[in-house]
């Protein structure tokens, strides 16, 4: 089968017209001696199924980045039969070096304008014939959004597979004399409307209060959305299992259908249960991203993030994991520096997310009086924005931002609605893949811990659990969690969400008895040092597997599991000390 | 904090607009800059400054960039 890869600068919409190209269909694959995943798809080109393969954006080919080795040994190494070249089509007289850089792997090019209809509002025009003449490989111009030129596309690339071209080695001086020939560009070429929002978003007074009304909006819509969601979901697994799933295994031996139920099916609903939260933030993260304002936000807020070793993007990923740190994480793909990227990833699960918050409302709600129950929470979210920042100024060396802060602003743009879901579908299908076999392990393996051996009564101190929790019992009571806290914390390894529920199992009372008793149990003090424990030793499982699919390195995802537990010992070791000394 | 040198692109203000001489730059961010436009003998524009030292936003042609201090006295340049 002949192959086709895509290569261009990042913002030219490549990842758009692959998606124009391919639909939905497209996987992510691993490729041997090839450090990231990547998009491809089959496709049917003439008479013949072409795979079609979405290499990652780069500027240039002679650095030594991530992407750009990634490019280079892909290009050599694996048998390609064209590339397409992906250029924004109003910004040639800078992109054009690629082609260049791409021309000299001797591998037939297409060289495809993209954003044409940008172009035509800019009043660029291109002959697109001439210029194809000048460069001896074929041109065509299209807007992938729009869908505006694909058919002729297709028959070109069909085209260069059938009587592959030979390869130039145009120099410098012969594109920008094809580009004078070919290209014309108005004086005064720029985006009147992105011009006269950017001097109201961007403005030196209202630019940051208008950010952080933005993003508290958007937070506002994906929960108004999503709450009700979730809470269907969750109706709609439980009416399953009751009308279901329990008779059908009401005569299966209670290891059985404990198996199945509590640990399998719990598993895959824990899962599930994420789905509608990570849909609606992937649309969101689509919309701040796709219409151009996550570049802006990174402008307003730099300043301050530069002296964390981080940058403004990763500012906006550590916002979006206040409400679930899995999208947040798969969001700073947008990094192109491995370094910062990493460093992102480590930060964000210090963000409160929306189940850690549930945890904190039931304790604080039990243990503290209405006046001061907002003050704890708020104490809390400032906990969750120190650890963050105290994280990245100590391992801001290790992980050296290696990438340079010079990053395009593209105008504003409307995406389709075609962009945002055929993304949301990716995003998802990506994180179900990578994580639902590793959670379903992870509830499974906790099942087995509060429920065996089969003699103690489920969740109690008797099971390997409680062994486990009075064998930590050491370790933990200096931060005064007892035995049944540190069997909450081991659920809490698995989802905050189930962290109350635990609970109940674990006291063997529900509701306001459950509060009650472990008012009765456990006091202020030791409930807070729970809670800033529970902030910041790990979040949940499916972050973690979130981690370990998107690092792809086993030492860092050890860091990220190892550090918040460190530094969560730490913190509750030092409250629980000093507020039990004074 | 020493005063930017006033020949590069960080001493320009909002408005100014100024024609490129060189890029003093190590390889990695040279090449970053050219491939982002950034190149002698092109006219850049500065657009906006963030607020509390944060990046410049810049214009070369049809591509808006944003540029944090320490690049952007790298860049030097001649004012029109």
């Amino acid at each position: 089968m002949k192959r086709v890869a895509l290569v261009g600068m990042p913002n030219t919409g490549k990842s758009t017209l692959f998606n124009r190209l391919t639909g939905a269909q497209a996987k992510v694959g691993n490729w041997p001696g090839i450090t990231v995943d990547l998009y491809s798809a089959k496709l049917l080109l003439g008479d013949e199924m072409v795979q079609l393969v979405d290499l990652p954006g780069i500027y240039d080919l002679r650095g030594f980045s991530e992407d750009e080795q990634v490019v280079t040994t892909f290009l050599r190494e694996q048998s390609v039969d064209a590339v397409l070249v992906v250029l924004n089509a109003s910004q040639l007289e800078r992109q054009m070096q690629l082609f260049a850089q791409l021309a000299q792997f001797g591998i037939p090019l297409v060289l495809v304008l993209n954003m044409a209809d940008e172009a035509a509002a800019l009043g660029i025009t291109v002959e697109r014939e001439t210029l194809a003449g000048w460069l001896g490989v074929p041109v065509c111009l299209v807007s992938a959004k729009r869908g505006q030129g694909m058919e002729q596309l297709r028959s070109q690339i069909v085209h260069a597979l059938r009587a592959p071209a030979q390869a130039l080695s145009p120099d410098d001086a012969l594109i920008e004399a094809a580009l004078k020939a070919t290209v014309h560009v108005p004086a005064q070429a720029s985006h009147t409307l992105t011009e006269r929002i950017d001097r109201v978003l961007l403005d030196p007074w209202l630019g940051l209060p208008l950010f952080f009304g933005v993003m508290f909006l958007l937070f506002e819509a994906v929960f108004w959305i999503g709450t009700p969601l979730q809470t269907a979901l969750a109706d709609g697994f439980s009416a399953l299992r009751a009308a279901a799933l329990d008779p059908a295994l009401a005569f299966a031996p209670p290891v059985v259908s404990g198996f199945l139920l509590d640990g399998v099916y719990n598993g895959l609903t824990t899962v599930a249960s994420f789905v509608p939260l990570i849909i609606l933030f992937f649309l969101a993260m689509a919309i701040v991203e796709d219409t151009g304002y996550l570049s802006r936000a990174a402008f307003l807020i730099d300043a301050l993030m530069a002296r964390f070793g981080l940058d403004g993007r990763s500012f906006v990923m550590i916002l979006m994991g206040f409400g679930c740190n899995v999208p947040a994480l798969m969001g700073t793909r947008v990094m192109r520096s491995r370094g910062l990227r990493l460093l992102t990833m480590l930060v964000i699960p210090f963000s409160l997310c929306s189940a850690r918050l549930q945890v904190f409302l039931f304790f604080i709600a039990a243990l503290f009086p209405p006046r001061t129950a907002p003050l704890v929470l708020f104490s809390l979210y400032l906990m969750s924005i120190g650890a963050a920042m105290l994280t990245a100024l100590i391992f801001k060396r290790r992980f050296e931002n290696s990438d340079p802060f010079v990053l395009e602003i593209p105008p504003y743009r409307f995406p389709t609605l075609r962009q945002v879901v055929l993304r949301g579908w990716h995003e998802v299908g990506h994180f179900l893949r990578r994580a639902t076999r590793f959670i379903v392990a992870g509830v499974v393996l906790v099942w087995l811990l509060t429920n065996f051996p089969a003699s103690a009564a489920p969740g109690s101190v008797e099971t390997w659990a409680g062994h486990l929790g009075a064998w930590l019992n050491p370790v933990l009571s200096p931060l005064g969690i007892d035995p049944k806290l540190t069997i909450a914390l081991i659920f809490g390894f698995v989802a905050k969400e189930i962290v109350i529920g635990s609970l109940a199992v674990i006291y063997a009372r529900e509701g306001g008895a459950l509060v009650s008793a472990i008012a009765h149990d456990v006091t202020w003090v030791q409930a807070y040092s729970f809670m800033l424990f529970t902030l910041i030793y790990t979040p949940c499982l499916s972050t973690i597997a979130t981690i370990r699919s998107e690092g792809r390195n086993a030492a860092f995802s050890v860091l990220a599991v190892a550090w918040p537990l460190t530094l969560a010992w730490l913190v509750s070791f030092a409250f629980y000390q000093a507020a039990t000394y004074f | 904090m020493s005063a930017p040198s006033p020949h590069t692109l960080a001493a320009l203000r909002p408005g100014d607009r100024a024609t490129i001489l060189a890029l003093d730059a190590g390889q990695a961010l040279r090449h970053r800059l050219t491939a982002l436009g950034l190149r002698a003998g092109r006219t850049v524009s500065l657009i906006r400054r963030a607020r509390f030292g944060g990046p410049f936003h810049v214009r070369v042609g049809t591509t808006d960039l944003m540029i944090r201090i320490p690049d952007a006295r790298r860049v030097q340049v001649r004012k029109a």
